[in-house]
């Protein structure tokens, strides 16, 4: 997911360098802030690892190929989310110098897509809410499952969001001819395969660390009260699931009509819809009642068509996702309630 | 096992780690070379480097000649420091993957075309894709020069001169020495897996996580040794750069006449100019 240089306008590279910087100087400040200045050696020398352990194949069960850990989520876990930003910058400088893995000016961008999601966006939203959760239950076997399952949709979530940054930041660019929908249609599925098995090897690694020194893992012990944070820690994961569900994968829904609008309106060498004297734009049931559910139902949608009203922009499609995939999560949220309170009054 | 089938192993299990030690230890030699531009300041040539990038990558995508002319300076250096070509166009199987996938797009949705080549028609497709993948080219090119001619110490003290926060200097200057420890100790490691998995592609999923595990948690520990040794040495906060050359007239001159340069060619196409008076 490295980016070149080639591929990003000065602006663009500019724009993702500010970006990263802040969360770096943020970074910075807090380390210093919390006094974790001595941390700097374990922070080099785990950068160091996570480095040259990159390099290691994995062998994948039945399938005759291999991958490789996911560092942003690794590094998070065991460094916490400011010393994992700063310890991936280095990494991806030194990929980008002695290896040309990456270029100079796109440094930011990298930085941004790699370091940033991994552990900011991993840490926060899926690692540290996973971990304080009592999902699966308690005992080291529920630590095991909540570390496994923290890594490979941590490492799945970040991996979207980046894969889904670098063709952003080349569409903005202008390098590309090719459509941005397409873009993302060839990128996002192929990161999800490459974030699962990631995540698999991540959730190995660190499930042996939680077994041999559970102490340096982050959060490894639930803190506080429990029913305190287990609802919030789940709304916080669902979300960012949902988020990344909802906002990456409605960008590559078809475009095409689906089956049933193709058969009836979209088949006009059939000459179907003609021939049945059928009219998209008139099409259903006519009547005073239909007329009214119609003009209500325009009234209260606000994404008409899954997306902004007059607007044809996949942005518009993005946030009929994202606002879509949060609409089905309250719904959800709601049953579960109503269930509960059910449940209470029968007993 | 005979000796020829314990090379045929060790030769296979060259793995990654061993060539990523062996292009480390070759840019640490190439920077310890002598010649005019390792002699500049670090500083001159971070500036020059990123102008030179920066220059690159905005020429227009249908603006190959203009761009043609900007080869010219990594040229100059590659000549001038005796560095060889072959090292840095080895690198190059990393970077231009992704560019030529993004690139090769262009030429199926831009077919208009721009100018004949005899009879043969080209594409701003085509034209767009030749640019994306020269500059790729030529950015590789003087981010390798920089650091092929500048030690990572040198070019730290360069960075906290450019007020870079020392907290992050120091840590690239630490991560970059453990790098190769780390990855001397894997490339060990993995060589051992291997001599006992023969046939074996990478690491079985029974070892996935103490293969790396258990150098992880040796590390870690090693590493608040080490932080006690420095404080004990006297490190407190930051390290001082002995290697940092002073930035004379010399490096100005370098800097400032090269960044003239560049932006001249940027807004003049000289390539054309030069061929208009040639065909005249």
């Amino acid at each position: 997911m490295h980016m070149a240089d080639a591929l990003l306008a000065p602006a663009v590279a500019a724009t993702m360098y500010v970006a990263s910087g802040a969360a770096a100087g943020v970074s910075i400040h807090q380390l210093r802030k919390d006094d974790e200045q001595q941390k700097l050696p374990t922070m080099a020398v785990t950068a160091a690892l996570v480095f040259a352990g990159q390099m290691i194949n994995y062998t994948i069960p039945g399938t005759g190929s291999s991958g490789h850990m996911c560092g942003g989520m690794m590094l998070s876990a065991l460094l916490g989310p400011y010393g994992g930003f700063l310890s991936m910058i280095v990494i991806l400088a030194i990929q980008c110098l002695f290896f040309a893995d990456g270029g100079l000016m796109a440094l930011g961008a990298n930085v941004w897509n790699m370091a940033f999601y991994g552990c900011f966006v991993g840490y926060y939203l899926i690692w540290r809410p996973i971990m304080r959760s009592h999902w699966f239950g308690e005992g080291k076997g529920a630590q095991r499952a909540r570390v496994i399952a923290a890594s490979i949709i941590g490492c799945v979530v970040t991996l979207q969001l980046g894969a889904f940054s670098v063709v952003l930041e080349t569409s903005l660019s202008g390098i590309t001819d090719l459509p941005f929908g397409a873009f993302v249609a060839i990128m996002q599925p192929i990161h999800l395969a490459i974030g699962l098995i990631e995540g698999l090897i991540t959730a190995a690694v660190l499930c042996f660390v939680l077994e041999s020194r559970p102490e340096l893992l982050r959060d490894a012990q639930p803190a506080g009260d429990p029913s305190k944070h287990s609802l919030r820690n789940t709304i916080i994961v669902l979300a960012a699931v949902a988020l990344v569900v909802g906002g990456g994968l409605s960008l590559m829904a078809s475009s095409n009509p689906d089956g049933l609008e193709w058969a009836l309106f979209g088949n006009e060498e059939s000459g179907y819809a003609q021939n049945m004297g059928l009219d998209e734009e008139d099409f259903g049931v006519s009547s005073s009642a239909a007329d009214k559910a119609e003009s209500i139902q325009e009234k209260t949608s606000f994404l008409p068509d899954y997306s902004f009203a007059n607007s044809d922009s996949s942005a518009g499609t993005t946030v009929s996702g994202i606002v879509g995939a949060a609409l089905v999560a309250v719904v959800a949220l709601l049953i579960s309630f109503l269930g509960g309170f059910f449940r209470k009054k029968k007993k | 096992m005979d000796d020829a089938s314990l090379l045929w192993f060790n030769s296979k299990a060259m793995n990654k780690m061993e060539k990523a030690l062996h292009e480390l230890n070759e840019m640490d030699d190439l920077a310890a070379m002598d010649s005019p531009i390792h002699h500049l300041s670090p500083l001159a040539k971070l500036l020059t480097t990123i102008a030179y990038i920066i220059i690159t990558v905005s020429f227009h995508k249908y603006d190959l000649s203009g761009l043609m002319i900007m080869v010219l300076w990594p040229i100059l250096l590659f000549s001038m420091t005796g560095i060889p070509v072959r090292t840095c166009f080895y690198k190059l199987r990393i970077v231009l993957p992704l560019v030529m996938a993004v690139g090769l797009f262009n030429p199926f949705f831009d077919k208009a075309p721009m100018l004949m080549l005899g009879n043969v028609p080209v594409s701003g497709g085509v034209i767009s894709m030749v640019t994306l993948m020269l500059k790729g080219v030529f950015c590789l090119m003087a981010s390798f020069l920089l650091i092929a001619t500048t030690s990572i110490d040198a070019l730290c003290a360069a960075l906290r001169k450019l007020h870079v926060p020392g907290t992050l200097v120091t840590l690239l200057l630490l991560t970059y020495r453990y790098v190769g420890v780390m990855t001397e100790e894997l490339a060990i490691m993995t060589d051992a897996y291997h001599l006992r998995a023969p046939g074996q592609k990478g690491i079985h999923i029974s070892a996935w996580g103490s293969f790396l595990g258990q150098l992880l948690l040796r590390s870690m520990d090693r590493a608040q040794d080490l932080y006690n040794s420095m404080l004990l040495r006297g490190y407190h906060d930051h390290f001082h750069y002995v290697e940092m050359k002073p930035f004379r007239m010399k490096d100005a001159l370098y800097t400032l006449g090269w960044i003239a340069v560049f932006l001249l060619v940027r807004y003049v196409d000289v390539a054309q100019w030069m061929g208009s008076h040639v065909m005249r």
